[in-house]
């Protein structure tokens, strides 16, 4: 067989469909192979950091391992942020690279570069293939190790020669690693341990990440949120593990959360992790945080347990296993006291969509999009940045893996190739990519990706003409010092995107906001909205970064 | 909790693969842990090498250390074995400057530190000593005054006792 036919063969074994893949001098054996190839569906990018982002929104909504191709050199290094994308949001990945034949590797060749060294760190592991006898292993163990454990990216490096040798090949049908044996049932009497804490506490909370969604656990986080009585916030990632209009949902915490789930961590006297890795975003001031709370914390992955905030209980083990395990031991408890003063902060410092000045408003935006999506089963996308923040507290998240963002890296220009990776994964839902006007630009070539295969996606560009983030903190924290964060000469996005052949509509009054929006979403095929929203709107609520989280700046004074 | 800084030795089993003390090295380096020394080699299955690395930090730092390598996937196994009674050894080459006339007093010394002498020059000398971390500072103390013109550690090797 030869090593062509050998990765094909695995990625079948894989149950691999699609794969996001860009063609180039040590790939073309395997493109070759993927030639007429019907059971693997190949979706081509404009750019390597395009198919990597589509592969982790693919990823994200299907909770299948994405895959994505690219050659040697350039390919390979193009892929690098969204395997760092991929490896801080515990995404499962497998990027398959092409390298320079075996006699050439370390010789400097033509669009060599050490892969391994340079994934290394934003891997969760990586191989570099230098016998085709290994090459079936190694791609059926990257599978294994993206998916397991905690998730991530693996990278397996195929020099072009072994794509082409013949060698009689076994596709093994499992993998087992000796020294990787994820452990996913947690310790019964620390789960037993848990259970007592819970039912003992006066004023506990749910503290919920992107594990809980990962592991496919939100349902049992909710029966055992709505059991013993607790309210729950959510990181970033976490959002969609409770619907957010539950009664027993905070919304988010950390620097962008609002003031009520700031406030109820900062009280609690337990505080129940799930999932979470206690981000610096999350917690601000380490020495303010939930200060008189006991700290119980259930992950995957030991290195996360008492890396920044010190843990009273750690369980380690799958989410899903443990709160599986943990529900049968909890008991209801009223807690009036503590549910009245959470209602007392709901009440006196709610999430508000600020009066306009005269452009759209971004927080009445996501709102209006929501009541039009609602019902649809959307799938929201986003960039980094202001629109970002004002997505992930403005919408009612509903379900877990409907919610993909670019969370612990920040990368901007993920939110386009995520929605393409997204509806491709979800052919039958709404997919909203909700963007800003300097992320949109960093894969803006990927519009021509959408047009290509015509995905229905709709775009919403929040064009303020700032780097909006950065200006947020510019005027906050920096005297006003605007500093190389205006670009209010921009294209003008409605030709770029005609030209691309993305049906493009302009939102500039706010009273046009539904109707334009509604246009949008009745379009049959791809569409922009270039919403020009206010431009020196901010995120709110805040906290400053290092301050406590009661520390809230909540509106423009 | 305490925040003491402490010297730790800690033992690690890992796979006999290429680019395994890489990755070792770059996560060191990329979680700010500091390295005071570290030795590789194999191990009674060929399989296998056991490094052992002596990190300094405070116990958080150690913690993360211990998890972080036992998370790298080509770890088998990673033991903190400071504590534990083990039994411990370093290996140093010192060429040292022969003032004339006093070879003899360096044999001496070496002598009395089951040292050996591994090369003999008109007007230096190579000594060869192995042993704990306080037998070799107590050697290169003494011999200090001679002046070291060159020196080679092989950093700690360790294992612990019995079963």
């Amino acid at each position: 067989m030869k090593g062509t036919r050998a990765i094909i063969e695995v990625l079948k074994s894989e149950g691999v469909t699609l794969a996001f893949a860009y063609p180039g001098g040590q790939v073309i054996p395997l493109f070759d192979e993927l030639y007429g190839e019907k059971d693997i569906r190949i979706i081509l990018p404009r750019h390597e950091q395009g198919g990597v982002h589509a592969a982790e929104g693919y990823a994200r909504v299907t909770g299948r391992v994405g895959v994505v191709i690219a050659t040697s050199g350039p390919g390979a290094t193009n892929l690098v942020t969204g395997i760092a994308d991929a490896n801080m949001d515990s995404i499962p990945l497998v990027a398959i690279t092409g390298q320079v034949p075996t006699h050439l590797i370390g010789n400097d060749a033509f669009q060599e570069v050490d892969v391994l060294g340079v994934t290394r760190s934003v891997a969760k592991h990586n191989y570099l293939v230098s016998r085709a006898e290994e090459l079936p292993f190694m791609l059926k163990a990257a599978f294994y190790i993206a998916r397991t454990g905690r998730p991530g990216p693996v990278v397996v490096d195929i020099p072009s020669n072994i794509q082409r040798a013949d060698f009689a090949a076994h596709i093994p049908e499992s993998v087992n690693i000796p020294s990787y044996q994820p452990k996913y049932d947690g310790n019964p009497r620390q789960i037993e341990r848990i259970a007592n804490l819970i039912n003992a506490s006066e004023r506990p909370v749910f503290y919920v990440g992107g594990g809980v969604i990962s592991s496919e656990s939100s349902d049992y986080l909710r029966q055992a949120a709505s059991k013993a009585n607790i309210p729950v916030t959510t990181t970033l990632m976490g959002l969609g593990a409770i619907p957010t209009d539950h009664p027993l949902s905070l919304g988010m915490l950390g620097m962008h959360g609002t003031a009520y789930a700031n406030l109820a961590v900062t009280n609690c006297d337990l505080l129940v992790a799930v999932g979470a890795r206690f981000d610096d975003r999350i917690t601000g001031k380490l020495a303010a945080f939930a200060p008189v709370a006991k700290i119980i914390h259930i992950d995957i992955d030991p290195t996360s347990v008492s890396k920044s905030v010190r843990v009273d209980l750690p369980v380690i083990g799958s989410a899903f296993n443990i709160l599986r395990d943990l529900l049968p031991q909890l008991e209801h408890r009223e807690r009036k006291d503590w549910f009245a003063r959470i209602d007392a902060w709901r009440l006196a410092s709610p999430l508000v969509v600020p009066a306009g000045n005269g452009r759209v408003s971004p927080q009445a935006l996501i709102r209006s999009l929501y009541s039009l999506a609602a019902g649809k089963d959307p799938v929201l996308c986003t960039d980094v940045g202001q629109h970002q923040m004002w997505s992930a507290l403005f919408w009612n998240h509903q379900k877990p893996r409907r919610w993909v963002s670019s969370g612990g890296f920040g990368t901007m220009g993920f939110g386009l190739p995520a929605a393409i990776g997204a509806q491709l994964g979800l052919p039958d839902n709404l997919v909203l990519c909700v963007t800003g006007d300097g992320g949109f630009q960093m894969n803006i070539q990927e519009m021509a990706t959408v047009a290509r295969l015509n995905l229905p996606i709709k775009i919403i560009l929040m064009n303020n003409g700032y780097l909006g983030m950065v200006r947020q903190w510019q005027e906050l924290f920096w005297d006003h010092h605007y500093s190389h964060t205006d670009i209010s000469d921009n294209p003008d996005f409605t030709k770029v995107s005609e030209a691309f052949g993305v049906k493009a509509f302009v939102l500039d009054r706010p009273a046009d906001t539904e109707k334009v929006l509604a246009a949008a979403l009745n379009h049959p095929g791809p569409a922009l909205v270039n919403a020009m929203i206010e431009r020196e709107a901010n995120v709110y609520p805040m906290v400053p970064a290092g301050e406590p989280l009661d520390n809230l700046i909540l509106d423009a004074e | 909790m305490t925040h003491k800084n402490n010297r730790h030795i800690i033992s690690v089993v890992v796979e006999n693969k290429p680019g395994v003390l890489a990755r070792i090295a770059s996560l060191f380096s990329a979680r700010g842990f500091n390295i005071e020394s570290l030795n590789v080699g194999e191990t009674e299955n060929s399989e296998l090498s056991r490094m052992t690395i002596v990190v300094s930090g405070d116990d958080r730092i150690l913690e993360q250390v211990r998890k972080q390598l036992s998370k790298l996937i080509d770890t088998i196994k990673v033991t903190d074995i400071t504590d534990s009674t083990s039994v411990e050894s370093d290996l140093a080459l010192v060429k040292i400057k022969v003032p004339s006339g006093r070879r003899s007093e360096l044999v001496d010394i070496a002598n009395l530190f089951q040292a050996r002498l591994a090369d003999v020059s008109e007007k230096h000398v190579i000594i060869e000593i192995s042993g704990g971390e306080d037998k070799l500072e107590s050697f290169l103390r003494l011999i200090a005054p001679y002046g070291i013109s060159e020196m080679v550690r092989a950093g700690r090797i360790a294992l612990r006792r019995g079963d």
